[in-house]
């Protein structure tokens, strides 16, 4: 384990030469059914570079698994059809055979998932689990190697007597050192992409801190570039460098976790931001729902997705967030800010009347 | 739900947004209202203005109201039996271990905790799921914990529950007028050509179409779904809500819509809420007074202020570290944090003395020997803890001694009387213990 | 584990106990006299009320029926002998009795029969799991595809002929309108020991009709099974790790899948050995449950016992093998 770092990291400086690890561009997934394709995911474009961590927040049928599952290649390659772009370290996944894909998957990029209860097998010891995913992509190992591997992966995730617990089924652990032995599973080939889809929700608060430590730790060690699925904008804030805000199968607003949160310029962010109570806000703080319900994304809105529960078109002249799909444009600080709003003053809109209503206490900060 | 034209018409003979005052505002909330229903709604004039109005601050605390629900020394140990033949009791799970507190009148109190320390079980005890092993609840002058099942049914129509699930907890082959309407046949409250237009009443009072009172609960979304167990719980008019985890099963947009739907009943109706949830931001938006709970037990309760801004109770302050914030965005990077090691251990056989002791790093001899006892140390603020105080500030030697009777290592000094008066009480004295001087003061 | 075996035992030892108490009230206080078949019989068909009664002093009819049935359990245990009209018959122990009609011992009647269903049904299970399972997953990996759709509407017609209707035109078509000479030698049974190419041929035939129509019930207990764990999350983890699809489909999906549709054999196992009375009677093999019918029939009471009990004993066990088998193949179930 000493020397895998030094060897990553090495690999890490000649890969920013080459750009990002993870390169996704015009992103569209679409599933046929019988009432009609219902398009998850479409014009999606983002980028991942080693040892930093993307947050992509979103609701249910926001698109964000979806998306991310697209990178793995897990979709049925039957049900679902995907264009674009996806490039993995240089590889182009989209449309790349099965078996060379499968050569890509929980080796150069792994992922985690929300319920570890559910996403390990029942019948099997978690560390016939781990060797298994190791021995896949290390044919020439023995037996015995990895479960050397699998016991020290254990330890390095903070399983107490790795030894022992090896040996155990996934239902004899507690729910954090489920999750734990998940991350573990994951990182045991070294990933240079670690995708983790919600992987503190089911957890208690205090477990989700051990978690959420023990992936930044991680990050460090390995340098994997890291994308973090999640609703929760407390996670969002504390992990990711970037964010990634998706509606409707859109991206919506894209840019640095500081920008997105401290200045964003999107009704549906400020939505976000005012429907979740904050631990340490002001009890004067109001807090603002967003009405109605995520979209259909068999029938989704015309023009912009998010107009009809949007509580600021009326600041927009004419019929242009009905009729029109906004632009994923620059905002006012720059390139690096994308959003897709067509209010014209989107940031005097938050911090005037946004910001007093669910923020008092940060409206002199920012100004 | 199309564009309603009768919104206004409707509107009329029902009190919702009865704390908006002028008429004009008083179609805008049944607008908004509709607004939370259904998305295929076409809005025309929904501003930001009118949407904020509808939304609300953190709930304030009364502290002059009386207790609707006094919660004494509450106990719930559930057996656990041996494999074999015969079935012996080898152990019990102390789930819920001797707590106590009050719930005020039209108020709100907040259970939190991590999953296994008692507070859904709790939860379950109060609307008599479960009978409790010992204890009182004592609510309109009766103890819950001492009634029969059938001298329970009366009351249940003043205690009422609302669930995590909103996928499993309704009937799917009933509709939803009959869900609804069910609780109001069974206690034959009204006749039976007044349960229908009291079912659109109840609907409307949540924000959904009266008119669907004949659909069934597939048809709703999930928020939508649990509005409707809302109105199931409302239909009595009850007097205190039992409300476990009432929105972690729901997407962040619609956990405020169900919070502020919420606000707006305790307002209008006076209901009382226990506020069951592990998310401590919502919890201290909803409940004015909060009970943090480890392991079975209180460790430590008090007003929101005091319990999110200046625990006393290791446990509260590692729990509140942990809790990701937003704010922390504009700093970057993670923040400070207590960290916890190591898992709960098990209710079965939990610790001697302090039942946090093997994850404090405070913890010494005293706490293995002597349970620190729930104590008033402030004005509404009670901890479970020997070196109870600011986080950065905890005392060096044990507060708890001259309490107790014991010296600085929990062993019993000779000749001392212990002075554990006002130790156990669910609500607040007008005295209390001052950590700095060690004596009992007041206001 | 070794407390629950106890447990299941006892309990079943109480079914066994009850079972036979119902079958012995059954007839005691059936419409005529349990004695009168064999009376009948006895004196072709000349039996007077007088004649009645001296077989049912004899048989034991006109004592209370608790003795009578205290006798019976007794037997189980300790040698006894039995006396029908003038004649005595040694039955040792367990004895079950004496047949109304051969007179022989119902227990090595009993054990004679055994070859015969035995091999009905080891054949039929067989049959079952040999293409039900394998068809079953090859569905469920191309479900919603038209051959899925095909297979599984053309499976349902056929589970839901009557199995005796079906099993009747199985026999008419291949043996009588197409000739197929591999299946004439149907409806003789002959031991293995006499040769497997005689046996073989003799039960291929009714093997035939009880695996078609038992691998279509097992091909959609699989196919329904290996649908709902290839849809599990930790199908898709297994995905993620990179493995192969055949390791995803068997090793993770099967798996899981074969828990369920082993319950479900275990218990129709346990009904074949039984005595599967319609394949017996249709191909005239006479096994237990052949043997079974004709008891029936000729209100052969000790037979008919003999039959209930052996069915009784044989699901009993069949369950308990299931419960232990469950336990080992899902290690979060833990039998107590």
């Amino acid at each position: 384990m000493t020397s895998i770092p030094m060897t990553q990291s090495s690999a890490a400086e000649t890969s920013e030469v080459e750009g990002p690890f993870l390169q996704v561009e015009d992103l569209k997934v679409t599933f046929p059914t019988e009432d009609g394709p219902i398009t998850a995911v479409s014009g999606l474009s983002y980028s991942v570079e080693k040892g930093k961590t993307l947050g992509i927040v979103g609701e249910s049928g926001s698109g964000k698994s979806v998306s991310s599952m697209a990178v793995m290649g897990l979709h049925d390659a039957k049900s679902a059809r995907i264009s674009g772009s996806i490039r993995v370290g240089g590889t182009e996944v989209v449309g790349l055979g099965e078996s060379r894909m499968r050569a890509l998957r929980g080796n150069s990029m792994a992922m985690i998932f929300q319920d570890a209860l559910a996403a390990l097998h029942p019948f099997y010891k978690i560390g016939a689990q781990l060797e298994e995913a190791y021995l896949v992509h290390h044919s020439s190992a023995s037996k015995r190697d990895a479960r050397r591997k699998a016991i020290e992966m254990l330890d390095r995730v903070g399983i107490p007597q790795p030894d022992r617990r090896v040996d155990d089924f996934p239902h004899q652990f507690s729910g954090g050192m489920r999750q734990r032995a998940m991350i573990a599973m994951g990182l045991i080939n070294d990933p240079s992409l670690l995708i983790a889809d919600e992987p503190t929700t089911a957890l208690d608060v205090t477990v989700q801190a051990q978690i959420l430590d023990l992936l930044q730790d991680l990050q460090r060690e390995f340098n994997s570039a890291v994308i973090i699925i999640t609703h929760d904008l407390g996670v969002i804030a504390e992990m990711a460098d970037d964010v990634l805000v998706m509606y409707a199968g859109r991206c919506v607003e894209y840019g640095s976790t500081k920008e997105i949160l401290v200045a964003p310029e999107m009704p549906y962010t400020w939505g976000l931001l005012s429907s979740v109570p904050d631990v340490t806000a002001s009890t004067d703080a109001r807090l603002i729902p967003i009405p109605g319900n995520p979209p259909s994304l068999l029938r989704p809105p015309t023009g912009c997705p998010f107009h009809p529960r949007c509580v600021h078109s009326d600041k927009v002249p004419g019929d242009l967030c009905r009729t029109t799909l906004p632009e994923l444009l620059p905002a006012t600080s720059g390139p690096a800010h994308l959003k897709r709003c067509h209010l014209a003053d989107p940031l005097k809109v938050y911090r005037t009347e946004v910001l007093p209503e669910i923020a008092p206490d940060l409206v002199e900060e920012t100004r | 739900m199309t564009q309603d034209p009768n919104a206004e018409t409707q509107v009329q003979p029902t009190e919702v947004g009865a704390n908006a005052a002028e008429a004009g505002e008083r179609q805008l909330t049944a607008e908004a209202s509709d607004a939370y229903g259904t998305h295929e709604v076409g809005i025309d004039n929904l501003d930001f203005a009118a949407v904020a109005e509808h939304g609300h601050a953190a709930s304030e605390l009364d502290p002059d109201a009386p207790a609707v629900l006094t919660v004494d020394n509450l106990k719930m140990y559930f057996p656990v039996k041996s494999s074999g033949v015969v079935r012996r009791t080898i152990g019990h799970v102390q789930a819920v271990d001797g707590i106590s507190f009050e719930v005020p009148k039209g108020g709100s109190i907040g259970l939190v905790g991590e999953s296994g320390c008692g507070k859904s079980t709790t939860g379950r005890l109060i609307t008599r799921l479960y009978k409790p092993t010992g204890g009182s609840m004592m609510f309109a002058d009766q103890d819950l914990a001492k009634l029969s099942n059938s001298e329970m049914k009366p009351l249940r129509r003043d205690v009422q529950m609302i669930f995590q699930d909103p996928y499993t907890s309704l009937n799917p082959r009933h509709t939803v007028g009959t869900i609804v309407g069910a609780p109001l046949e069974v206690h034959k409250i009204v006749p039976k050509n007044k349960v229908l237009p009291r079912v659109q009443e109840l609907l409307e009072v949540v924000g959904l179409n009266p008119e669907h009172y004949n659909r069934y609960p597939n048809e709703f979304s999930g928020g939508q779904r649990q509005r409707i167990g809302i109105a199931r719980a409302l239909t009595l008019n009850p007097k205190l809500l039992v409300a476990d985890e009432p929105v972690s099963a729901l997407d962040v947009s619609i956990q405020a819509q169900v919070i502020n739907l919420l606000q707006d009943i305790q307002a209008e109706f006076e209901v009382a809420f226990l506020f069951i949830a592990h998310d401590l931001a919502i919890v201290r938006h909803f409940c004015p007074e909060i009970a943090v709970m480890y392991l079975g037990k209180i460790v430590e309760i008090g007003d929101r202020d005091t319990i999110y801004n200046h625990p006393h109770h290791p446990y509260t302050q590692a729990l509140l570290s942990a809790v990701p914030d937003v704010k922390q965005a504009a700093v970057g990077g993670r923040r400070e944090r207590i960290r916890l090691e190591g898992d709960v251990p098990s209710p079965i056989n939990p610790p001697s003395g302090c039942r946090f002791r093997t994850r404090c790093q405070f913890a010494q001899e005293i706490c293995a020997k002597v349970e620190p006892p729930l104590l008033q140390i402030g004005k509404r603020h009670k901890a479970a803890c020997h070196f109870a105080g600011e986080l950065g500030a905890h005392p060096a030697t044990p507060v708890t001694t001259q309490l107790l009777g014991v010296d600085d290592q929990g062993s019993p000094v000779p000749g001392a009387t212990p002075t554990n008066t006002q130790l156990t009480i669910p609500g607040y004295e007008k005295t209390w213990y001052d950590l700095k001087t060690k004596q009992t003061t007041g206001a | 584990m070794f407390a629950y075996v106890v447990k299941r035992l006892i309990s079943g030892v109480l079914v066994v106990t009850l079972v036979s108490m119902a079958i012995f009230l059954l007839f005691w206080y059936g419409p005529s006299s349990p004695a009168q078949p064999i009376c009948d019989r006895e004196t072709s068909n000349r039996c007077t009320q007088a004649k009645l009664a001296v077989y049912e002093k004899t048989l034991g009819y006109d004592n209370p029926v608790y003795e009578e049935y205290g006798k019976f359990v007794k037997g189980i245990f300790i040698d006894r002998t039995l006396t029908i009209a003038s004649s005595e018959y040694e039955c040792t122990a367990p004895c079950l009795g004496v047949s109304f009609r051969t007179k022989q011992p119902v227990k090595e009647e009993l054990i004679s029969r055994m070859p015969a269903t035995f091999s009905i049904a080891i054949g039929g299970a067989f049959l079952y799991l040999l293409f039900g399972v394998p068809i079953g997953v090859a569905a469920a990996r191309r479900r919603g595809s038209v051959a899925d759709k095909a297979l599984v509407s053309s499976f349902l017609f056929i589970s839901s002929i009557p199995y005796y209707l079906f099993a009747l035109l199985t026999w008419l078509y291949l043996t009588i309108t197409f000739e197929i000479p591999l299946f004439s030698d149907t409806g003789y049974f002959s031991p293995i020991s006499e040769g497997p190419w005689k046996w073989f041929s003799g039960l291929l035939l009714a093997w035939v009709a009880l695996g078609i129509f038992g691998c279509t019930q097992y091909t959609r207990f699989t196919r329904g099974a290996m649908v709902e764990a290839l849809s599990e999350d930790y199908i898709r983890t297994a995905k993620s790790k990179g493995l192969p699809a055949r390791t995803i489909v068997y090793k993770h999906g099967l798996r899981a899948a074969l828990v369920p549709v082993v319950t479900i054999f275990g218990i129709d196992f346990g009904t074949l050995l039984a005595g599967t009375i319609f394949t017996e009677r249709i191909f005239e093999i006479q096994g237990i449950g052949w043997w079974s019918l004709e008891a029936v029939y000729g209100k052969d009471l000790p037979v008919v016992m003999a039959t209930a009990l052996f069915s009784a004993v044989v699901l009993i066990t069949a369950n308990l093998l299931v419960d232990i088998v469950y336990s080992i193949l899902d290690p979060r179930v833990r039998l107590s």
